[in-house]
């Protein structure tokens, strides 16, 4: 089956809710469809007792490089797991609290490789998609520092 | 080649991009960043701590031992943070 590559890099706010929608219904010979969304959390820190609230966010971006590092990231999935379709949507720019940063679509026969395929694919983005974030709080605008979790999670995938 | 910068590289260096012709005894990205480092105070400060530069040649994840000859764009930037 042709697997379509739907990647969007965009500055406009997405509704994941609508997305799943869509996908799902053009995906009707698939009996799993796996989504994951990413949403700007509203503080800083360990955890919210002790962490500073964030109050807006701007994503920083390489245009271009971006789209092709999606699309190279998609390719892989395809050829690591039997996906009749994925998405993957990525904003850029301004963002607030609660708003969906990246959506990620996986659809396949069975779950399985649904569900593999969305990590794979947020875990490799996060480490290999050319975004940078910053956030800014009452105090200051500070740009995140890379997590040894995340570069953990990524090399699991190595091959 | 035409140079870009993202995030706080491209802040501490003070300015997102610029065209530039490297002697040619600049082969590596490695020789590239130390050349580079020499243009100005705020490079030699966006340059400081290489183990936070990354770099992508003409859009690809590259390391720091990789040839830049012939490299129409290259780019600096840290650790990616998306997601």
């Amino acid at each position: 089956m042709t697997v379509e590559i739907d990647i969007r890099v965009q500055r406009e706010a997405f509704e994941p809710g609508a997305e799943l929608t869509r996908f799902s219904l053009q995906n009707s010979s698939s009996g799993a469809v796996c989504t994951f969304t990413g949403q700007m959390r509203d503080f800083r820190g360990p955890d919210r007792a002790t962490g500073e609230p964030i109050t807006a966010m701007e994503l920083d971006h390489y245009p271009g490089m971006a789209e092709r590092q999606l699309a190279e990231l998609a390719a892989d999935a395809k050829s690591r797991w039997p996906l009749d379709d994925l998405c993957i949507i990525h904003r850029f720019g301004k963002l607030i609290p609660t708003e969906p940063i990246v959506f990620v679509a996986t659809a396949s026969a069975h779950r399985g490789d649904a569900f593999a395929a969305a990590e794979f694919l947020m875990d490799w983005l996060k480490t290999k998609a050319p975004f940078w974030k910053k956030e800014t709080t009452a105090k200051s605008a500070e740009w995140v520092s890379e997590a040894a979790a995340d570069v953990e999670r990524a090399q699991r995938w190595a091959r | 080649m035409n140079i870009l910068y993202f995030a706080w590289v491209r802040e501490k260096v003070g300015a997102a991009e610029e065209t530039v012709s490297p002697p040619p005894t600049v082969g590596t990205l490695g020789q590239l960043i130390d050349w580079l480092a020499q243009r100005s105070p705020r490079h030699a400060a966006a340059f400081a701590d290489r183990k936070l530069i990354r770099a992508a040649i003409d859009q690809v994840h590259s390391q720091i031992n990789a040839s830049v000859a012939g490299a129409k764009e290259v780019a600096f930037f840290p650790p990616v943070t998306g997601g």
